[in-house]
């Protein structure tokens, strides 16, 4: 396997308000080799999409990173300036959001922002560019891209939009995406479609993804590895089969029994009691100790990182040691 | 059998597209029909006392607009809907009985009045339809968060103070306060973290265990539908295609959109999942195809099935399906 492009280390994402300090991300570190999909799985709140918004360098006031690096072919993000950030948003690092209307321009033809992608950093003829236009819808699965080019958002469907936004992201041959709930806005068929084709670009290209999620079920048929948040912090960090198939965490667990289809039909389903605590309020313990059936007075200190195999890594006082 | 609680015979709902003066004035001219969405196309449907009947569908198959229409607040504009066997003029006449059949919103956020405090959002029906004496109200508001597991304290706050499982907990809670026989959620639980969803889900289930009331769950969420209902609907572009038992449906799956909307399911699994080819993408329903709306996207279609309806037909007992090549599919 190859080593890792991309690194994240002790990342602290904090947003001062009148209210108080939210810390909506606190010490998280992960990297990513080419290839490979990291999933990060959270409920609202877990801080997952902040630590998409960070990498991206698109935190906005009265939030900022207050601490850790962040490092792409190991040349550091966290402290270049906005315009050299530019450079890499888009051309290196690319973004996929949940509703692709908030990505696309509603007054523009496909064709002209897909151009306008390529010539912001790339300038190129009209003939290079159309042909890099069509080759990028076809890749992800547009019918006749051709015809597309000349259409308005509006006049394609929410699928389509997806797809011509994850082909604006693929244009540039970046080598990082990140999906923030890419597909959670669709429905069940055409997301089927979408991941499959995502999942092959990912292959063809040696690209990294990051997946940010709340569904377990589509990272479990998508990612390399898996990593849970809860309120901020990581819970859990491990490939795929040790989240779904021997997860350690309690939370995780949690998670997982939660799910309609791993629960007996007709039968209550196994819930969390409580909700997520406020970010105002959190002290040095885990985050997840007021939910947590195994919780004890050592949840209140600072969180221990359980090493389990080279890849699964656990933070928690009392992480389950029998497989489920 | 006993008589279902609920009926639906042949119901269709056509909107027309707004459109301006102009345009409508040119369509006359030139003797043009106006274009009409079928969002409801002749859906026969019922539900028996206690029963959870699912309704599954993707975005656009009209199963909103079919559930406004079953809890009243939308006309019909063909077809018949029945409550014990009433016709619904009649029914929803008499405004008392009409609060039988309640609704279950998506988003609470727009569904309850930001400006009423959480005791006036329920309690506000019920003392209007003498459902509780007026003293009592407060009492009963209090017993009625109780059901749905919030604190009494929140009968003085507004919407806003809360989470959003426990402003869908509120929307419940306005719903039960008037002694619904049936419930009709729409997506009730689509907005909500997994394990909120969960907390909901099993609230649900409590609450028809208590009070044995029927319910009709809309969702596009299978694994919902699969763990809640009895029975199963599943709706494309405005019909349904096929209905069955819930275990029946999922097990064996008749129709080939159905079959398609399972391989199609998101499972926690570690197998890697071969993916089964899907055609196209859903058409609009401005203009649904002719025949069998799911037709061009089909694996198994004929030359017939882009010219004549598949009307819904009995494959086994409670298993029905509107496909025209069942013999092909059966197996």
């Amino acid at each position: 396997m190859s080593e890792a492009f991309f690194e994240v280390s002790g990342l602290n994402t904090w947003f001062f308000t009148r209210t108080g300090t939210f810390k909506s991300v606190r010490d998280v570190s992960f990297s990513l080799r080419r290839g490979e999909v990291l999933g990060i799985v959270g409920e609202s709140g877990s801080g997952k999409s902040v630590t998409g918004m960070s990498i991206m360098g698109q935190v906005d006031e009265p939030g900022r990173i207050v601490s850790g690096s962040i490092k792409l072919d190991g040349e550091e993000l966290t402290t270049l300036s906005f315009d050299a950030m530019r450079h890499y948003r888009g051309r290196r690092i690319a973004m996929v959001f949940q509703n692709p209307l908030m990505t696309l321009n509603p007054l523009m033809r496909i064709r002209d922002q897909m151009f306008e992608a390529i010539s912001e950093h790339e300038p190129a003829s009209h003939a290079e560019m159309q042909s890099r236009c069509i080759d990028a819808l076809r890749s992800v699965g547009i019918p006749s891209p051709e015809d597309r080019l000349s259409a308005y958002p509006h006049e394609l469907s929410g699928g389509m939009r997806q797809r011509v936004v994850i082909a604006i992201a693929l244009l540039l041959n970046p080598d990082l995406i990140i999906a923030d709930e890419p597909t959670t806005a669709l429905d069940v068929t055409i997301q089927a479609q979408i991941i499959h084709q995502m999942r092959r670009q990912i292959d063809e290209r040696g690209l990294g993804m990051i997946w940010i999620t709340h569904d377990l079920a589509t990272l479990s048929e998508l990612a390399d590895r898996i990593l849970v948040m809860y309120a901020g912090a990581m819970m859990e960090t491990g490939t795929t089969a040790d989240i779904i198939g021997s997860s350690r965490h309690p939370y995780t667990r949690k998670l997982l029994e939660s799910v309609p289809s791993l629960n007996v039909p007709g039968e209550k389903l196994r819930q969390i009691r409580g909700s997520m605590p406020s970010l105002l309020t959190l002290g040095a313990g885990c985050p997840f100790k007021d939910r947590c059936e195994f919780a004890t007075e050592a949840c209140a200190e600072a969180v221990p990182e359980r090493v389990f195999s080279a890849t699964h890594r656990v933070w928690c006082h009392h992480p389950i040691e029998d497989d489920r | 059998m006993t008589q279902p609680v609920f009926e639906a015979r042949d119901v269709s709902r056509i909107f027309e597209p707004a459109q301006g003066a102009l345009q409508r004035l040119g369509d006359r001219l030139a003797g043009r029909q106006p274009p009409l969405v079928r969002a409801v196309d002749r859906v026969t449907l019922s539900v028996s006392e206690g029963e959870t009947l699912g309704i599954v569908g993707e975005s656009g198959c009209g199963k909103s607009t079919l559930a406004r229409m079953i809890a009243g607040i939308l006309p019909v504009s063909g077809g018949e809907r029945r409550y014990r066997g009433e016709g619904y003029d009649s029914f929803l006449a008499r405004k008392r009985d009409a609060l039988k059949v309640q609704m279950v919103f998506q988003d609470p956020m727009s569904s309850l009045n930001p400006r009423l405090k959480v005791g006036e959002i329920i309690g506000e029906a019920a003392a209007l339809h003498g459902v509780v004496p007026r003293a009592q109200i407060r009492r009963y508001v209090v017993e009625t968060l109780n059901r749905v597991g919030l604190p009494a304290d929140a009968i003085d706050r507004y919407p806003h103070e809360f989470s959003g499982g426990q402003r869908q907990r509120v929307g419940i809670a306005r719903a039960l306060a008037v002694k619904p026989d049936l419930l009709v959620c729409d997506e009730a639980v689509a907005a909500l973290d997994v394990s909120v969803q969960a907390q909901i889900i099993n609230l649900l289930m409590d609450i028809k265990q208590d009070s044995g009331l029927s319910m009709i769950f809309i969702s596009h969420d299978l694994g919902l539908i699969r763990h809640l209902c009895d029975r199963v609907a599943v709706m494309y572009l405005g019909r349904v295609v096929e209905l069955a038992g819930t275990e029946e449906l999922f097990s064996n799956p008749t129709h080939p959109y159905t079959q398609m909307l399972l391989a199609g399911m998101p499972q926690i699994s570690l197998k890697r999942r071969t993916f089964m080819p899907i055609k196209g993408e859903i058409p609009s329903p401005l203009a649904p195809p002719p025949g069998c709306h799911f037709h061009p996207r089909c694996l198994a279609a004929t030359d017939h099935c882009s010219t004549r309806r598949p009307e819904l037909v009995e494959l086994a007992p409670g298993h029905t399906h509107a496909c025209l090549n069942a013999g092909l599919t059966r197996n």
